[in-house]
């Protein structure tokens, strides 16, 4: 069993590498000391998270040395934060993340005043304040961590948009969310789009914050919905964000994720299919600076037949200690046939002292599937490129720009809505321009 | 008219058995409209010589000059030599990820020029130029050379060639790893860019086969860091029928002036 799982676990995936001989643990201490490191690249093996419960299997990835109880579906989920033990840095969902640095989201009662929510909907959509009762909260989502949880005990109120049925929203929704201060705080959106409407949802994070957010999305039956997340906030803010979708029968979910600003910024987002015949997306940017943490760490739940995923994130990294982390997890169930997935994640690398982790995880519980594959490359910009482009007369800043931007533009592109392309391109810019000081 | 100028050039590198002396003292003089072929065996230091005009930060000049029209191009970095008009076809040209070869192209010449192309003409130019070299019209939209065979490479550089109209084009075994239809289809390009009149060629070659199809004006014959022979075309014709055995050590006395020297 453990063996054809190997073998699937390679169909369609081209660049799929073995593992780095003697790389196995060396990100596990990482995040208390989380100083000192400039590693550029790692490919690493999962470990096990104590957090794993009873339908937690065995991993067999490349060969390496399976610790049972490691499978993404024994993950401890509650609404409870008491659930929960306290974080000390080991678990294997926080062992890239500087606790120091969360400013208390994972100790503290999160009660500080909420980033302001103000949305700007085209006609027919639906924006709503509403309490804690609400009975569409809770629909999509269930804390997969403690931070997680922390938010959902303390929100104080949850802005939901709903697309209806078979609208089709002639603009994006955008919902801007203004940090409120540094006071630890806690947030809840809830996105809805009924059966077959069709919207664009921007999530727009600016200002400066301490917040842990969670953000229900639900994709009713042939629904077709995009959500964007930019985290574009102030050099200090804190930030983390469980995003997790429903996604129905036939329905269509593009999600992308676009982390630049921030000292710390963990966007987890999970996608679970219920019904057959659903094609998500999931894609991400980041672009981490000095001392900057970029952490994201997805999930898709193949829980039912004839669904398709794929996912691609792509990040650049400069400056000393600029940190990215991405952990792709997906998953396919036993009852999960005819999946069809694919997940990468590409960094380029642009100085000296960055450290870019990338840990593609795959899981598959059953071989009638059409392909699963997965590819994780981190890469330097390195000085060959750099001598091709300038023998063409192209001066160094220009070289290294035309080489980001064409890196970063692939997932640009995805987004579909010119207004909030050009400023992500306007974004990259300005954080290439930051290098050349 | 526009002169190059390479005065007793020395050139090392660094290895991990220290320093190495590729260049032991080369003098070439290229002018407008001239064709100078540079021929040797491998490991002469023939590629060396044309990534250090270019400026590859590998290799370390360790005295000797190198001018255009008087300008010293070695206090110039690698965009301003390219700036100034040398052009490096390139032995080996590297794949750039993430930018296309529209994008490339047009910033290039934006950079060489010091203002953008007019747009309409410069597709136009493009378009006809890739017509020419058999280049396919869907390589506009792909990244640089990322995925292209050894040949289409070849023919990329030389697009550009022709499109950036150097003044000193130094061809670094273009002809390598070409079959015969694309070596025609690359030496017409050469010979294009060439007839403008405003081109001097300097042609890096270990094969006279690509000599028949771009003639050179001098021939100079590089063997172990110098130039040991030059001549005419002649020259050319001698060597494909002898190869360069009577260059090895103690062979002949052609190299006996030259290593005495």
């Amino acid at each position: 069993m453990t063996d054809i799982t190997t073998e699937k676990a390679r169909i369609g995936a081209p660049s799929a590498q073995p593992f780095i001989n003697g790389f196995t643990e060396e990100g596990e201490n990482l995040s208390p000391v989380n100083t000192g490191t400039n590693t550029s690249t790692t490919s690493e093996q999962p470990s096990a998270g104590p957090l794993a419960g009873a339908s937690a299997k065995s991993h067999s990835h490349g060969g390496g040395v399976g610790i049972p109880d490691s499978s993404r579906a024994g993950r401890l989920t509650s609404y409870k934060l008491a659930d929960f033990k306290p974080l000390n840095g080991l678990e294997e969902d926080w062992r890239f993340t500087p606790l120091k640095r969360l400013r208390g989201l994972h100790t503290e009662v999160l009660n500080g005043a909420a980033p302001a929510v103000s949305v700007t909907a085209p006609a027919g959509v639906v924006v709503e304040t509403v309490g804690r009762d609400d009975k569409r909260i809770g629909q999509a989502a269930i804390p997969e961590d403690l931070v997680s949880a922390n938010a959902w005990e303390n929100f104080a109120e949850a802005t939901v948009v709903t697309v209806p049925a078979e609208l089709q929203a002639e603009s994006e929704v955008s919902v801007l969310i203004t940090g409120a201060g540094e006071a630890p705080s806690a947030q809840h959106i809830v996105i809805v789009a009924e059966r077959f409407s069709k919207a664009v949802v921007v999530l727009d994070h600016q200002g400066t914050a301490v917040v842990s957010e969670n953000v229900e999305i639900i994709v009713e039956d042939g629904a077709e919905l995009t959500v964007v997340s930019l985290q574009e906030w102030a050099d200090n803010a804190v930030h983390a964000s469980s995003q997790q979708a429903k996604i129905g029968r036939d329905a269509k979910f593009k999600h992308i994720v676009v982390s630049l600003g921030g000292d710390l910024v963990r966007v987890t987002p999970s996608t679970r299919f219920t019904a057959p015949g659903a094609d998500v997306e999931m894609f991400g940017l980041y672009f981490a600076d000095a001392g900057q943490h970029l952490e994201q760490r997805l999930f898709v739940d193949h829980a039912v037949a004839n669904c398709k995923s794929r996912v691609l994130y792509k990040g650049a990294l400069q400056g000393r200690n600029a940190h990215s982390v991405w952990v792709g997890d997906v998953l396919i169930r036993k009852e999960a046939e005819g999946t069809d997935t694919y997940e990468a994640n590409r960094n380029l690398v642009l100085t000296d002292g960055a450290r870019a982790d990338s840990v593609p995880n795959l899981e598959i519980e059953t071989g009638l599937i059409e392909g699963a594959g997965h590819a994780s490359a981190t890469g330097r910009f390195d000085d060959e490129h750099l001598f091709y482009l300038m023998a063409r007369g192209i001066p160094e800043k220009v070289a290294r720009r035309l080489v980001v931007r064409g890196f970063l533009n692939e997932i640009i592109q995805q987004i579909k809505v010119p207004a909030i392309e050009e400023r992500l391109t306007a974004a990259v810019e300005r954080e290439l321009a930051a290098t050349d000081n | 008219m526009s002169t190059l100028e390479i005065k007793d050039l020395h050139v090392s590198i660094e290895t991990e058995q220290g320093t190495k002396e590729i260049l032991k003292g080369v003098s070439l003089t290229i002018k407008t409209g001239e064709t100078h072929a540079i021929m040797g065996p491998n490991g002469s230091g023939k590629s060396t010589l044309a990534s250090t005009i270019a400026g590859h930060p590998r290799y370390n000049v360790t005295s000797g000059t190198i001018t255009l029209d008087g300008e010293d191009v070695l206090e110039m970095s690698v965009d301003e030599r390219a700036r100034a008009g040398v052009f490096l076809a390139m032995q080996y040209p590297v794949e750039v990820p993430g930018v296309t070869m529209t994008n490339f192209l047009r910033t290039a010449k934006t950079a060489i020029d010091g203002e953008a192309p007019a747009l309409r003409t410069w597709t136009k130019d493009v378009k006809a130029a890739m017509q020419q070299l058999r280049i396919d019209a869907d390589f506009a939209q792909r990244n640089v050379n990322e995925g292209f065979s050894g040949g289409e490479k070849k023919r990329v550089e030389i697009l550009q060639l022709e499109l950036f109209k150097p003044k000193f084009a130094i061809l670094d075994e273009t002809d390598s790893g070409l079959d015969v239809d694309a070596l025609k289809v690359v030496s017409e390009g050469v010979n294009r860019a060439h007839e403008e009149g405003n081109m001097g060629t300097l042609l890096i070659t270990h094969y006279t086969r690509i000599l028949r199809y771009i003639k050179p004006d001098f021939v100079h014959v590089f063997v172990d860091g110098k130039v040991v022979e030059e001549g005419g075309p002649e020259l050319a014709d001698r060597l494909e029928d002898e190869g360069y055995d009577r260059y090895a050590p103690g062979a002949g006395v052609a190299v006996a002036p030259a290593v005495q020297a």
